[in-house]
């Protein structure tokens, strides 16, 4: 069926093009979309190629092989909906390859105990949503100035407190950059579609490790939940990054040595190299210090380990941008509707374009300042009040108006929606 | 071995001392007991952990010279957890106090107690919130004074020993900061049990507690300990009224349940996991 | 993701407990998997599944996909009185409705497939739990969506362990009466469904 499906491609496609199809009126193929759809489709049969057969899965499923894939070998977590599958899965998971799966007796404990796992040298995580995510802020923190890599799944669903269970949200947006105390930075990103459920998770494992850091992978209802036939990617096509260990003898090991790289060997307990972790601002040795030079020092060092390697953590993908005088810039699921309010913009010869982080912390200042360069408005749809739209204002900086759209009512954003936006803009 | 060599041997001498304890405090006199029964049992520093969470008994990991965590309030045993089950080679202690343990941590305490991990959990009770300047905490008798109970505690205390048996635990039992020599022989005790054991120490906070309820110097509380203590075979044989507010030491639960860590390993072989296929994979 | 091409939007609906969810899992299976297309899948997820209306959609194209729920339906199932009352507006005017006759009395249109999938399930496979799986089988039929091959693959990987053989039956019996109904009623395929499936 695949290669007769790819063969008649081209000659169906003109009998597709003057089709009304779509909710909202007639459309029409484009010359770009064609050529897209050509090299997407290309694209496709090069990858099926390469990768294992095809897979029908959900958000949450692709999470976890994502996981497996990256080297997960614990779990600790609490049932909470609408990320319990993740925890399900894994504990059967787990086992059978040599790891742990635990389910705590809270969130926080979840959080401890994967940092305690990923001190004693095994990769770690977790997976809750909102009220749970809201738990685990303190220990959260912890990881984030101890250094201890880890990966926590937050897949969103409506808030504050219970809020809505079900209903999708991305109302944890800002609580992901500053739901735990204290200045840091942080590394949070967000898949939209099953396939980046994997592929991100993958990413923010190699990223936790390579950085000494927790990072946050923010789903929503809607990927956690949503089934699509995906390419799992082979093991050779899916590298993995492992924590620096240190080769120094023992008695030479500073665990929070100021290194070149900002990040500096991480042994892990029982490795032969006896240090001390602690949540109190620590001087190069892990000892707690009070030193102003040394609570500086370390704090900064906390942080330039990530804003320095912006270029390697932020990712940003556009498409239909280049002409483009209106752009939306949108994430997770939204970005799924917005991209295709964009095709059906482009059809009444609207000059719209997609832009969309998949990482959304450190946030992707410099697209946003090009972007507000070339276009002259950006549209912010999000399932929230307003949240990153705050943050492309501030870097847009009066360069271009930017538009929010929000919706708070447990649906996601319809490409109707971002489309009337568009026209209206 | 001589004394000094003990202390050169197992503290951070060249690290992080003089110590923050207050004089006649009893988180230095346990610190000499784990550092003895880690001696007396031979134990690998290198696979030895100290966890803590936070509070005065939290800064004993920076003195000692193993593997130290030094964790939030309350979630030591939750982080030992973690430390465990990924590695079960290695030999866990978890020093807490009696508002780490019982107050903020005593929902993962009971459940550590459920769950029967090969953890040894120390708690040193001095009844008080010490570092925070002296408030009331969950082992705070029914009356006394604290900073947050400047009238009388009206709360009624826990008995550590009963809350952890109740909950479970397969290992249990109580010393004293007078009594070193015995305080020692539990913690090689605690070792020795496989599953999760449960010592509470009786300590004494002089600064925060003591003056504040009268109750005189620090010599003067350790005599109190000394001559209120009774060992729990002879507690057997008395009434609840003649045992009063005593302090009953010793062994109450010593029971082969089986242990998690072990369960697990188990379940893995059991899920077609071959541990020596990947023993040099770690 | 999507660049043109068409979009059949298909919604399973149904009382809670139906198998409403999975029948959607095992389409998505079938079109993706076996008939390779490309699906998304997507359920009512929660309280409302378990007890009330449930509801399962399915999207399928020749090309990725990019929004993935289904709004404008061309195709829309519904095994309930409740929910085909709740989902027929959005239904497009020349959508495919296929209703259960067992629970569906009151037809908004005459042109709605009319099959008793209670009756069959019950009465031909002999368990009445096998409704969900007939009725795929009947929409195959019927609408021409997913082929008979794929959608049998998609019963024996999916179909609860135990239960293949009984699902195999309850799928042939749907295929069967589905074609009976489509025969019956004497239209042509939908012009959408048929330009997606000749791609």
């Amino acid at each position: 069926m695949a290669k007769k499906t790819a063969g008649k491609t081209a000659k169906k496609k003109k009998k597709t093009r003057k089709k009304p199809e779509s909710a909202i009126g007639p459309r029409v193929v484009s010359d770009e979309e064609e050529k897209a759809v050509v090299k997407l489709r290309k694209r496709a049969k090069n990858k099926r190629k390469e990768s294992r057969p095809a897979v029908l899965l959900s958000g949450n499923e692709a999470c976890v092989m994502g996981a497996l894939a990256a080297g997960v070998g614990f779990f600790a977590g609490y049932p909470i909906t609408p990320a319990t599958e993740i925890a399900e899965l894994l504990s059967q998971e787990l086992p059978a390859r040599g790891g742990t799966f635990i389910q705590m007796e809270d969130e926080i404990s979840s959080m401890a105990a994967i940092i305690g796992a990923s001190i004693a040298g095994i990769k770690a995580m977790t997976a809750t949503s909102g009220p749970g995510f809201s738990l685990m802020q303190e220990n959260l923190g912890f990881s984030i100035i101890a250094e201890i890599p880890c990966v926590v799944v937050n897949v969103m669903r409506g808030g504050p407190s219970t809020g809505t269970p079900t209903s999708p949200s991305q109302g944890d947006v800002m609580q992901a950059r500053w739901g735990t105390h204290g200045e840091h930075s942080i590394i949070v990103l967000s898949p939209n579609s099953v396939e980046e459920a994997y592929t991100l998770t993958v990413k923010a494992f190699n990223l936790s490790e390579k950085y000494r850091t927790p990072v946050i992978l923010l789903l929503d209802e809607v990927i956690a939940h949503m089934r699509e036939k995906i390419h799992l990617p082979s093991e050779e096509d899916t590298p993995v990054f492992n924590r620096v260990k240190p080769t120094v003898p023992p008695e030479w090991y500073e665990p929070y040595e100021d290194t070149p790289s900002l990040v500096p060997p991480m042994a892990a307990f029982g490795d032969g190299y006896r240090y001390h972790i602690t949540g109190l601002v620590h001087d190069t040795h892990g000892f707690p210090t009070n030193k102003q030079n040394e609570i500086k020092a370390h704090l900064l060092r906390l942080r330039s380990k990530i804003e320095k390697n912006r270029r390697e953590i932020v990712m940003v993908e556009s498409e239909m941008i280049d002409d483009a005088r209106i752009a939306v810039f949108a994430y997770g699921s939204v970005s799924r509707a917005a991209r295709r309010a964009i095709v059906l913009a482009r059809s009444t010869g609207r000059k719209a374009g997609l832009v969309r982080p998949k990482t959304l912390w450190p946030f992707p200042e410099v697209a946003i300042e090009q972007l507000a360069a070339h276009v002259d408005v950006i549209i912010v749809p999000e399932m929230n009040l307003g949240q990153i739209v705050r943050e492309v204002e501030r870097k847009a900086a009066g360069k271009c108006r930017v538009v929010p759209l929000n919706r708070i009512d447990g649906k996601l954003i319809s490409p109707e929606e971002i489309l009337r936006e568009i026209l209206e803009v | 071995m001589q004394k000094t060599d003990l202390l050169y041997k197992y503290l951070r001498t060249d690290k992080k001392f003089p110590h923050l304890w207050c004089p006649g405090c009893g988180n230095g006199i346990l610190m000499g007991g784990l550092i003895r029964a880690i001696d007396r049992m031979e134990l690998d520093k290198d696979n030895v952990v100290v966890v803590s969470g936070i509070g005065c008994s939290g800064r004993l990991p920076v003195y000692v010279d193993f593997n130290t965590l030094h964790t939030t309030h309350g979630r030591a045993l939750a982080f030992a957890t973690g430390i465990k089950l990924a590695n079960p080679d290695l030999v866990v202690f978890v020093i807490m106090g009696d508002g780490d343990a019982t107050a903020i941590g005593g929902n993962h305490l009971i459940h550590m107690a459920r769950r029967n991990i090969d953890i040894n959990a120390i708690v040193i009770n001095n009844n008080v919130f010490g570092m925070t300047g002296g408030q009331y905490s969950p082992t705070t008798p029914s009356g006394a004074k604290s900073t947050t109970s400047v009238l009388g505690n009206l709360e009624r205390p826990f008995d550590i020993c009963k809350l952890a048996m109740g909950a479970g635990t397969s290992w249990v039992a109580r010393s004293t900061v007078y009594h070193v020599r015995r305080l020692t022989d539990l913690i090689c005790k605690a070792v020795e049990h496989d599953g999760f054991s449960m010592l509470e120490v009786t300590s004494y906070c002089p600064t925060n507690f003591g003056r504040r309820n009268k109750m005189g110097t620090a010599p003067k509380v350790m005599r109190w300990i000394k001559d209120n203590s009774i060992p729990v075979d002879k507690a057997k044989d008395m009434t609840p009224e003649e045992i009063g507010d005593k302090l009953v030491t010793g062994i109450f639960v010593d029971r082969d349940d089986p242990e998690y860590c072990t369960l697990y390993s188990e379940l893995r072989i059991k899920e077609g996991y071959d541990p020596h296929e990947h023993e040099h994979g770690k | 993701m999507s660049v043109g091409g068409e979009r059949v939007k298909i919604r399973l609906a149904g009382s809670g407990g139906q198998g409403i969810i999975l029948a959607s899992i095992v389409l998505a299976e079938a079109s993706g998997i076996y008939d390779d297309r490309y699906v998304v899948q997507s359920q009512s997820y929660g309280p409302e599944a378990r007890g009330g209306n449930c509801k399962a959609e399915v999207v399928v194209s020749n090309h990725p996909i990019d929004f993935p729920k289904a709004i404008n339906l061309d195709i829309l199932l519904a095994l309930n009185q409740a929910s085909l009352d709740q989902y027929y507006y959005d239904l497009k005017p020349d959508g495919v409705l296929i209703v259960n006759t067992d629970s569906c009395r009151q037809l908004p249109v005459s042109s709605a497939y009319q099959l008793p999938m209670a009756t069959l399930a019950r009465e031909k496979v002999g368990l009445i739990q096998t409704m969900n799986i007939l009725s795929l089988g009947a929409l195959a039929a019927i609408t021409g969506i997913v082929s008979s091959k794929a959608l049998r693959e998609a019963v024996k990987t999916r179909a609860p362990k135990g239960t293949e053989e009984i699902n195999m039956t309850a799928v042939d019996i749907g295929l069967r009466e589905g074609k009976k109904a489509f025969e019956k009623m004497n239209r042509k395929r939908h012009e959408k469904i048929s330009r997606l499936i000749q791609m």
